[in-house]
């Protein structure tokens, strides 16, 4: 069981090393001259001094090999240093860090409205018997993954702050402040939780235990609680460790709408004036929470359903 | 989208004699016509891609120049959608900003269809090494949410409305991948595959005339249920102001554009995002119709 941990650990380790590695050619090495466009940018667009330009690529290590240059980034990153921001100055990494704590707060409040969201709805429409019901509630989920969030957020935004002033539009002030964009960011997970919840449930519904348990006096609500829901539930907790890397993208937008500072914001103003350094621990940053979670989940699963044994390979999930 | 093999049943369909194929288009209206859901996601399909063809026959008006008198009036009956802070009238501009969405979601499907399919058929046909490798990138393209790739890649190539299509396709070339690579791995046990190369044909005409039309159709559906992402997609990177510049119209930069006016004219903001909306509704419904078919006949 150990050696399966630390084959999973390995692995995680690979994939960011992969990750880090990837980005850095497609941002690095793919642009032009960097140095030409510092250079440009600082003079104005003017003429370019040759042996100015040739100092500054030097002194950007531009002048080495390709391969040189990603080990030394590699080593560097290595360390926590991932190179200076563009836009202030100062350490990337720092500067990206301060994001951190807000969008973790907004990303963590959407993630279990989400799950609380899908997982009634699945519940209800798997115990309704009225088949006109089940239709409808069958049907928003399709809605809630269909709606561009950034407009689901400006429609809110526009109601319930400019017209009838209930909540505050923009900023991070207060639990106030956190409500709509944690209802932005958690329609399109609720959506997802719901529909493979209420898929699996079905499957689980007429499975013949369940059968057995109504057979032998259990109540439809305890045959779904006790019984279904419990079988039902794996392939959602697969979900969610995807979910984890789809809330740092939504926050991109959700922040934005919001004008919420947060990881999402930073990111967006780091492509806006190209700061490859911080998009750089950006993309870094979303696959080390992707890896750390898919992680936590899989030590999750035999907790959850004891006949999944660990020393095998992750479970196959159909539909998930 | 021209495919050589629509439906992915290979050869079989070259032949089909002209009435069966009749036939078949009315079974298909007969059921299009018992779903009025489907019918009415594919009118609005429909209707979308003629307004992305020939804007001028949806609206008289020109997108980009308005008249100072008619600022910011609400919806009415000369102005369906209301006009914006220049005068101009806002569903000509979203029936003109069709065009320039449904071509940057076009070419973000065919950047993942092709690139997924031909990593996937490497992946599953070849098999050994080539497998790992390419599995072991996909796996660092899952390990990354899609919008961050696309904001890399926006990085890296700069902004505009073709450089967003490309980074949303990059970003969906994983699943498409994984999906044609399962598929190849299945229809390469077939029987007819080992036939075929003990009857002498290379391993290359094998993947094209044998592997590939019986590996497509799981691929293919999977390209229709990725075109309502796509629209999210690159309708959210236009909106944080990654594709065409200002005065063009685009139905995320229109979105965006309402911002400022958010507390005056609501219709700004919520019109053009509510025609994205009701379009990615329609394609998830006629991706899921021909998802369900498919699984039907296979």
């Amino acid at each position: 069981m150990i050696s399966y941990f630390l084959r999973r650990i390995l692995h995680a380790l690979i994939v960011l090393w992969a990750t880090f590695t990837a980005t850095f050619f497609l941002l690095y090495v793919l642009p032009g001259d960097r140095a030409l466009s510092k250079l440009g940018a600082d003079s104005g667009g003017g003429a370019v001094n040759l042996e100015e330009l040739a100092k500054l690529r030097a002194e950007m290590g531009l002048d080495q090999p390709v391969l040189v240059q990603y080990l030394r980034a590699l080593w560097r990153a290595l360390h926590g240093d991932f190179g200076v921001s563009g836009q202030t100055g100062g350490d990337a990494l720092a500067m990206f860090a301060t994001g951190v704590p807000e969008t973790l707060k907004l990303a963590a409040c959407a993630l279990a409205l989400g799950l609380a969201l899908g997982i009634g709805w699945a519940l209800l429409a798997t115990y309704t018997r009225s088949s006109t019901i089940r239709q409808i509630l069958a049907g928003m989920p399709v809605i809630g993954v269909s709606v561009p969030p950034f407009w689901v957020g400006l429609v809110l935004l526009q109601f319930l702050s400019f017209q009838w002033n209930l909540l505050p539009a923009i900023g991070n002030a207060g639990l106030a402040s956190l409500v709509l964009p944690a209802i932005v960011l958690a329609i399109p997970k609720a959506a997802v939780v719901a529909q493979i919840l209420s898929r699996s449930l079905e499957t689980s519904m007429k499975s013949p235990y369940i059968e057995t348990a109504i057979s032998r006096g259990a109540s439809r609500a305890r045959a779904l609680l006790g019984h279904a829901f419990r079988n039902s539930i794996i392939p959602v907790i697969t979900a969610l460790g995807m979910a984890a890397g789809q809330l740092i993208a939504g926050s991109v937008v959700v922040e934005t709408v919001f004008s919420r500072s947060g990881i999402g914001l930073i990111t967006v103003k780091a492509v806006t004036y190209q700061d490859t350094p911080v998009v750089l621990v950006a993309v870094v940053f979303a696959a080390s929470v992707f890896v750390t979670v898919n992680l936590v989940v899989d030590l999750f699963y035999p907790l959850i359903d004891r006949r999944i044994d660990i020393g095998m390979r992750r479970p196959t999930i159909q539909g998930a | 989208m021209t495919m050589t093999y629509p439906r992915g049943e290979g050869s079989a369909a070259a032949g089909r004699p002209v009435s069966r194929a009749l036939g078949e288009l009315r079974i298909a209206t007969a059921s299009l016509l018992r779903q009025p859901g489907l019918l009415l996601a594919s009118i609005v399909l429909a209707t979308v891609l003629s307004a992305a063809l020939f804007p001028q026959i949806f609206t008289p008006l020109n997108p980009l120049r308005g008249s100072g008198a008619a600022r910011l009036l609400a919806p009415s009956a000369a102005h369906w959608f209301g006009t914006d802070q220049l005068g101009r009238d806002l569903l000509t501009r979203v029936v003109y900003g069709t065009g320039e969405s449904v071509k940057a979601v076009a070419v973000a499907v065919m950047v993942g269809l092709v690139l997924g399919s031909v990593i996937g058929l490497l992946a599953g046909y070849v098999g050994r090494w080539v497998d790992d490798i390419l599995m072991r990138v996909m796996d660092v393209l899952l390990a990354v949410p899609t919008l961050l790739i696309s904001l890399a890649i926006i990085n890296a190539l700069g902004f505009g409305t073709f450089n967003i299509a490309i980074a949303v396709g990059i970003g969906s070339v994983a699943s498409f991948a994984r999906v044609m690579r399962s598929e190849v791995l299945k229809v390469r046990q077939m029987p007819y595959v080992e036939a075929a190369s003990f009857a002498g044909i290379g391993p290359l005409r094998t993947l094209i005339r044998h592997v590939l039309p019986n590996a497509a159709g799981p691929v293919l559906v999977l390209a229709t249920l990725e075109l309502g992402m796509a629209i999210l997609s690159v309708s959210a990177l236009s909106f944080l102001g990654f594709g065409a510049p200002p005065p063009a119209p685009e139905w995320g930069l229109l979105v965006a554009g309402g911002r400022d006016y958010m507390a005056t004219a609501w219709w700004l903001t919520t019109l053009p995002g509510l025609v994205i909306a009701i379009t990615v509704l329609s394609a998830n419904r006629v991706a899921r119709a021909l998802d369900r078919r498919h699984a039907a006949t296979f």
